[in-house]
């Protein structure tokens, strides 16, 4: 066995706070098991109270796109500007919006 | 600054149009301030030195919770218990942010533990001074995380993704940690003589190994230039080494506490304090593992990891285990 | 009996975190890994809060102008009512984690029959830990399950940290005058009346630890009442109390 075969496997940790947003990616950690991860992102990721939930996945199953593809992945949303609040041009008058 | 010395093994920094076009594509994209991202292409100088700065920088939060975790047992109150365990727990969590963005590069956990118990890789060389009286427990926040924070704050906007992010969270942990050393400093400096003489001793132990953590002037440095191009590096160490000398000096004059520098003088024309160099040599033994706590620091390390293998390894044969039943049972 | 009851039983309980805490932060930055060296942290903080609270009531139950950190920092081994198992040695890290499983066990069943106390400030206080210690205990009963189930060394550990531990637990679970007298007040459960629903939660756990439970009703008693501690605690309390003695007119 080698010696990397030892150690435990790296999770991605993702949390979603108090305020019903999405769950974010916050960081990884190292455990032996799945529910070694839940507990351990416990301890490390919300100890300022930071969340309510937790996913844990396995940074081996997460499939990334690749950075070469950037342009055909994002090209189409960055050209749908008006799905951007800013792309409208309010008047002033009308107040907040 | 918990990364001293680090080099980068380049020859000096290229000029653009000295650059094959991926390189040059890489530092465009860096110049226009994009974050560089693990499965990006990336010179593989500017990977194997960011693996010794972050690896460095992890484990001098690893090593750094030795001399603060020395006075959690003996901590005068039970607030100031919770505190100081609170913060050195904050550190462990530091290291831990630090390995697994070092870790995005390609390099273990283990593997940079193993180079740290062997020597290969170095640790900040602050944490090698003893922590003697509980008033060390204020000096080390307040001057120790004082001068982590002047570097570790621009290093928010370093270029490699994964390592900016664990900065801005360190940032954000790390708030309290100068302020709680600054209130045990208060607390001693304005109690009884006994906590003043405690108060002004740890300061006159800590001043100059806190101005070396900055390590030695490197404006000349290519391996310095070379890091900064990359933003892997964002201040000169003599930049930040007087902005904390600047920042410090009236703190200390506030808790009235002399600052063991005779040359210490306000320079109006320059506006900044003019002050005197830490004795460089003393930094180099204590890179070279002669201070006075290196043997101790690097064999707690060691005992931990040693002392602890059937821990990891007893853990993960359980995990396997469970696995191969829940696969026996698919 | 000298002393009100219900500060006894205040310091009993204020006593056993007090004292487990100070055992779990010696592990800050030596444990296993940095998630384990985390974790650790975690319940030596959740203890030390419970800490202040328990002794801080106590203080004022006394109504002698003692603080929770006069009772901390100020009281010799004889005044002490922590029981046995929390000042034991944090021998290998299977020996603590055991320590604190087998604590664990006993805390939640207190807790929750404390949450029901006639006393309200005594029900708050267990309504604000049952959260935490309920983590604690699924934690290291988890913990105690790898280890026990993982390699044949870790087996070994964990079995011999339970043939070493298991006769400090009876302490927890014998009556003595005081707890009569809280029981009738309707303040704290009798301590016997906990027992079986111990052994209903640490025997499963045992068993998927592969782990034996020796077969022995031996308990060691003295901590709890006072009577005898280990030597164990006449080292703790120096180290814990020396700046607040060497110092009495300091303000930290």
């Amino acid at each position: 066995m080698s010696a990397a075969d030892h150690e435990w496997p790296l999770w991605e940790i993702f949390i979603r706070g108090q305020h019903g947003l999405n769950h974010r990616h916050v960081g990884s950690l190292h455990a032996a098991d799945a529910e070694a991860a839940i507990r351990n992102a416990r301890d490390v990721y919300t100890r300022r109270n930071e969340g309510v939930s937790i996913w844990a996945v396995r940074a081996d199953d997460i499939v990334a796109s690749s950075p070469g593809k950037k342009g055909p992945l994002y090209e189409p949303a960055n050209s749908k500007v008006y799905r951007h609040p800013t792309f409208f041009d309010i008047p002033d008058d009308v107040g907040a919006m | 600054m918990y990364a001293q010395m680090v080099k980068s093994t380049g020859t000096g920094v290229k000029s653009l149009d000295e650059m094959d076009p991926r390189e040059r594509a890489f530092q465009e994209r860096i110049d226009a301030g994009e974050k560089i991202e693990p499965k990006d292409w990336m010179p593989e100088e500017y990977r194997k030195t960011l693996i010794r700065q972050i690896g460095q920088h992890a484990h001098s939060e690893i090593v750094g919770q030795l001399p603060e975790g020395n006075w959690i047992t003996r901590a005068p109150t039970l607030e100031r218990k919770a505190i100081l365990l609170a913060k050195v727990q904050d550190e462990a969590g530091h290291g831990l942010y630090l390995y697994c963005a070092a870790e995005t590069l390609g390099v273990s956990r283990d593997e940079m533990t193993r180079m740290l118990l062997d020597g290969r890789m170095k640790y900040s060389s602050i944490f090698n001074y003893p922590t003697l009286t509980w008033a060390d427990m204020g000096a080390v926040g307040w001057l120790v995380d004082g001068a982590a924070i002047m570097n570790q704050v621009p290093l928010q906007r370093t270029s490699y993704g994964p390592y900016s992010r664990a900065m801005i969270r360190i940032c954000k942990e790390e708030s309290f940690h100068q302020r709680q050393g600054f209130d045990i400093m208060m607390k001693m400096a304005n109690g009884t003589a006994a906590q003043k003489k405690m108060a002004q001793d740890a300061l006159n132990r800590f001043w100059y190994p806190a101005l070396m953590m900055f390590g030695p002037s490197d404006k000349d440095s290519v391996h310095s230039a070379q890091s900064m191009a990359w933003k892997i590096k964002m201040n000169t160490n003599d930049e930040l080494r007087q902005k904390f000398v600047d920042q410090t000096v009236p703190q200390a004059e506030y808790l009235g506490l002399t600052v063991p520098d005779d040359k210490l003088a306000w320079n109006e024309e320059r506006g900044h304090y003019d002050f005197s160099e830490p004795d460089w040599d003393e930094f180099y033994d204590v890179l070279k593992g002669n201070g006075p706590c290196n043997r101790e620091r690097l064999a707690a390390r060691q005992k931990a990891w040693d002392d602890n293998q059937w821990v990891r390894d007893g853990l993960l044969a359980h995990a396997q285990k469970r696995e191969a039943m829940k696969v026996a049972a698919e | 009996m000298a002393a009100d009851p219900l500060f006894e039983l205040l310091l009993r309980m204020g006593d056993n975190t007090l004292i487990l805490a100070q055992r779990l932060s010696q592990w800050c930055g030596h444990g296993p890994t940095l998630e384990e060296d985390i974790a650790l942290a975690n319940i030596a903080l959740d203890l030390t809060g419970h800490t202040q609270l328990w002794l801080g009531l106590a203080g004022e139950v006394e109504g002698a102008g003692r603080d929770a950190d006069g009772l901390a920092f100020h009281r010799d081994v004889w005044d002490f009512r922590n029981t046995l198992l929390v000042e034991q040695p944090n021998g290998d890290f299977g020996q603590t984690i055991m320590r604190q499983y087998l604590f664990d066990a006993w805390h939640v069943l207190q807790l929750e029959a404390l949450r029901e106390s006639s006393n309200p400030q005594v029900a708050e206080i267990a309504e604000k830990a049952i959260k935490e210690v309920s983590y604690h205990q699924e934690r290291s009963s988890e913990t105690v399950i790898g280890l026990g189930d993982g390699t044949e060394e870790s087996h070994a550990r964990m079995q011999a940290a339970l043939d070493l531990l298991l006769p400090y637990v009876g302490e927890f679970f014998a009556n003595d005058a005081v707890d009569e007298i809280m029981k009738e007040a309707g303040i704290a459960p009798l301590p016997d009346s906990l027992r079986s629903a111990f052994d209903e939660q640490i025997t499963p756990v045992m068993q998927a630890a592969t782990l034996t439970v020796p077969d022995t009703d031996f308990a060691h008693s003295g901590g709890k009442s006072g009577r005898q501690h280990s030597e164990h605690l006449g080292h703790i309390l120096p180290q814990m109390q020396w700046l607040q003695r060497a110092y009495p007119d300091a303000s930290w």
